[in-house]
């Protein structure tokens, strides 16, 4: 079955599935058209949106010693399962690297975190988050983790691990490897008809009406 | 010495449009269809969805994942511009709040609006309680064109026979995702109406047009539609209307002001071009202005001449006044029930599946008028954002054991929270009327112009105590809905934060500057939109609103637009215009 069948069969008209065909034709072409002549703006983004991401991109936040400790933590965050890759296989520093720059409001709470991270393990351990054990990394993490339970003096650590652990999520489950893990089944032509059938029913949904 | 002048184009255009939203774009539409040269004038880039949508992008294919640095509403959303544009300012007064959305491309903000279309009812033309002036016309003498633009445009919905919510001649409304079928039941069991959304999305192809797909269900409205299959003014009307030959846009034109000549009629505006940075001034017989309710009351207060020391159009001085923008307030959770729920595309359409039209009694309240709710949750495309804040959730719901869990947390019980919650979470919020006040304005600010020269508007607003009782009333409707609902909630926005009010302006429906009425010592343009001081004006956005109703104002721009188009025709051929 070639793409203008499998639209129809899904149920979209001939017309929308012509349409669309056209329109995702058209953008493949203009992305070529784009790589051969560089410096054309791409299809709808702005001139200053695209001067602004070339600069972001050619421009370095965070020293390698910071990018280590992000990766280390990211990976605490979002580890390896038996569903998907960690963290760092999706990335994820990259895009907190990225992130930064692009929402400077992160800037100083992400910087001044990883140094507040490095003084409580050099007094607790004598070394930097990064160089310190497994052990102690983990030993560490928990006294941040757990908002509710944290001790006082540990609230400046607690910010900067929510701050971390937002930013690890967001980086993780908008890639390819999270959308996929997260299951979203969505962002393709359908046609939408409702709740399934055994969805409602599980949910004791079947007869729900407006009035 | 420079080189600056003002080149004088020698052609002398039927109309003039400036602005190519909802309202310069229907007039455009109606006048080019007509055999009208129409020369459109808009201060943004060309923008056609067909190629310019970022529709079906994955999260990863933005750098910032979607996450509103440069656009407001998202990396995807389609709107250029937003409430701050570099070298754009305006300013506020008084300490008073308010915040200005502009939308510089071709179909303005119509590009990424949520596509909620709700006629405004008899009471919003003709309130029956005293408190506003009513509309120098009826719903009576909107209806034919709401139908019009219905049949025109397309727009889902149902028939509910609601004094005060007119039905539509409506394509059938989407279904409500599985969230939204907890919302429908909580609603109901807290005695509020709740009905199928009303939206400009295509849910079937629309008869005759030949021109725009039917909707594919990507939930994406806000990027606006490759194949056309909701409304933006970009790709249902102006863009058709380019195709009869008898409309030229300018893009990236930037109006200045309206020229009029010695016995006050407009003939035609100047402007300055953004690409060159020259100055034009190009000649109509009649002018419009669809620029927004902001802009154009801005271009009027801007246009001072003998004839007009107080701005074009201004004799009564109320150019600016009555400034009003819907109320917005807002609540979400999520629903503990739904954790680890079964995966399905549940994207549906860009615009709202189900929505609360006002159904009390304003007797037995303590403000006036009212408010509608809009609801939305569901298995949605993640984005920069997503299970942020997942430390306030995770520890409110047992684990996969029945245990308890401490709040916060990460590794793989994290991992594994994360799918748990996702498609959990649902919002809504209410909009309703805020009241026309002549204390409510923006003008030209004396000492403030913005990168072309053009002098820019300041504005000075506050929200009086109805409109914060309206916000507070949402708030606790909002706690009664979700605890019905079964999900897990915070506490209502208190009166520190005015009950969640927005700041005017951050809903984007801003109307009432320009106002209409009959008699031109109160009002500045007459039953048709047409300045009562110079007779070839007319105004076709949300400026003439006399008063809004809680509905969102887009659908009314629309029918009134058409219907002012349809009155320059007649006026045409009887040679008046």
């Amino acid at each position: 079955m070639n793409r203008r069948d499998s639209l129809k069969a899904i149920g979209l008209g001939t017309l929308s599935a012509g349409l669309l065909l056209e329109a995702c034709k058209t953008e493949t072409k203009k992305t070529e058209e784009t790589t051969a002549a560089a410096g054309e703006t791409p299809a709808g983004r702005q001139p200053f949106e695209v001067e602004r991401d070339k600069k972001l991109n050619a421009d370095k936040f965070f020293t390698a010693e910071e990018m280590a400790t992000i990766t280390v933590l990211a990976d605490i965050i979002i580890p390896k399962d038996e569903k998907s890759g960690s963290a760092s296989d999706a990335k994820v520093p990259d895009f907190i690297e990225f992130i930064v720059k692009d929402i400077p409001d992160h800037q100083t709470p992400m910087r001044g975190g990883l140094r507040w991270l490095d003084l409580q393990c050099l007094n607790r351990f004598g070394k930097t988050f990064t160089d310190s054990s497994k052990a102690q990394q983990i030993e560490m993490v928990d006294l941040i983790a757990y908002p509710k339970k944290a001790k006082p003096e540990m609230a400046q650590g607690v910010a900067f691990f929510n701050r971390m652990r937002d930013l690890t999520a967001s980086g993780f489950f908008t890639s390819e490897m999270g959308v996929k893990d997260v299951g979203y089944a969505g962002n393709a032509p359908n046609k939408w008809t409702g709740v399934p059938a055994d969805v409602l029913k599980q949910y004791g949904m079947d007869n729900v009406s407006f009035s | 010495m420079s080189d600056l002048q003002i080149k004088k184009s020698t052609t002398t255009y039927d109309v003039v449009i400036v602005g190519s939203g909802a309202g310069g774009g229907m007039a455009g539409y109606v006048l080019a269809n007509a055999g009208v040269k129409v020369l459109m004038l808009e201060a943004g880039a060309y923008f056609d969805p067909a190629k310019d949508s970022q529709q079906l992008k994955w999260p990863w294919e933005s750098p910032r994942r979607g996450a509103g640095t440069t656009r407001p509403f998202g990396d995807f959303d389609a709107a250029f511009g937003g409430w701050e544009i570099d070298g754009e300012p305006y300013t506020t007064k008084d300490n008073t709040e308010f915040s200005w959305f502009r939308s510089r491309m071709l179909g303005g903000r119509t590009n990424h609006w949520g596509r909620i279309s709700l006629r405004m009812g008899p009471a919003d033309f003709q309130p029956k309680d005293g408190l506003t002036d009513s509309w120098p016309i009826t719903y009576d003498d909107v209806k034919p064109y709401y139908d019009k633009v219905d049949r025109l445009i397309g727009v889902y919905g149902t028939k509910e026979g609601l004094e005060n919510e007119p039905d539509g001649i409506f394509l059938p409304p989407p279904k409500p995702r599985l969230n939204e079928l907890f919302i429908v039941q909580g609603a109901k069991k807290a005695g509020v109406k709740i009905i199928p959304g009303r939206g400009a999305v295509l849910t079937e192809a629309l008869p005759g047009n030949k021109d725009r797909g039917a909707c594919f269900f990507c939930g994406q409205c806000g990027r606006s539609c490759k194949i056309y299959g909701d409304f933006s003014a970009s790709s249902c009307l102006v863009i058709p209307a380019l195709k009869t030959g008898n409309l030229k846009v300018i893009t990236n034109a930037m109006v200045r002001e309206v020229i009029t000549n010695k016995e006050g009629l407009a003939t035609g505006v100047s402007y300055v071009n953004k690409e060159d940075m020259q100055e034009y001034q190009v000649n109509a017989k009649t002018v419009i202005l669809g620029a927004s309710a902001g802009e154009s009351a801005r271009i009027l207060l801007n246009s001072r001449s003998a004839e007009h020391p107080g701005g074009l159009a201004n004799s009564s001085g109320v150019v600016g006044r009555y400034l009003h923008d819907s109320t917005g307030s807002s609540a979400g959770g999520f629903l503990p029930q739904l954790m680890d729920r079964k995966r399905y595309n549940e994207d549906g359409a860009g615009s709202v599946h189900i929505y609360s039209p006002w159904w009390l009694d304003n007797k037995k309240l303590d403000f006036p008028r009212g408010y509608h709710i809009e609801y939305g949750g569901g298995l949605h495309m993640p984005s920069y954002g997503f299970g942020h804040g997942i430390q306030n959730m995770n520890g409110m719901v047992p684990d996969r054991n029945g245990k308890t869990r401490e709040a916060g947390g990460y590794g793989a019980s994290l991992k594994d929270d994360y799918r748990r919650f996702y498609g959990t979470q649902f919002g809504m919020a209410g909009r309703g009327t805020a009241i026309a006040r002549y204390d409510n304005y923006c003008e030209i600010d004396p000492n403030v112009v913005d990168k072309y020269g053009i002098p820019v508007l300041r504005f000075h607003y506050k929200w009086a105590p109805d409109e914060i009782k309206q916000a507070k009333h949402m708030q606790e409707t909002f706690q009664e809905v979700m605890h019905n609902m079964g999900a897990i909630y915070g506490p209502p926005a208190g009166p520190e934060t005015n009950y969640g009010l927005e700041a005017p302006g951050k809903i984007i429906h801003e109307v009432g500057t320009i106002r209409m009425g009959n008699d031109p010592k109160k009002s500045a343009l007459n039953k048709w939109c047409q300045a009562h001081d110079c007779k070839n004006l007319f105004v076709v956005d949300a400026a003439p609103f006399v008063q809004q109703g809680d509905k969102n104002a887009t659908w009314t721009i629309l029918a009134m637009s058409m219907r002012t188009a349809e009155y320059i025709l007649q006026e045409r051929k009887k040679l008046n215009v």
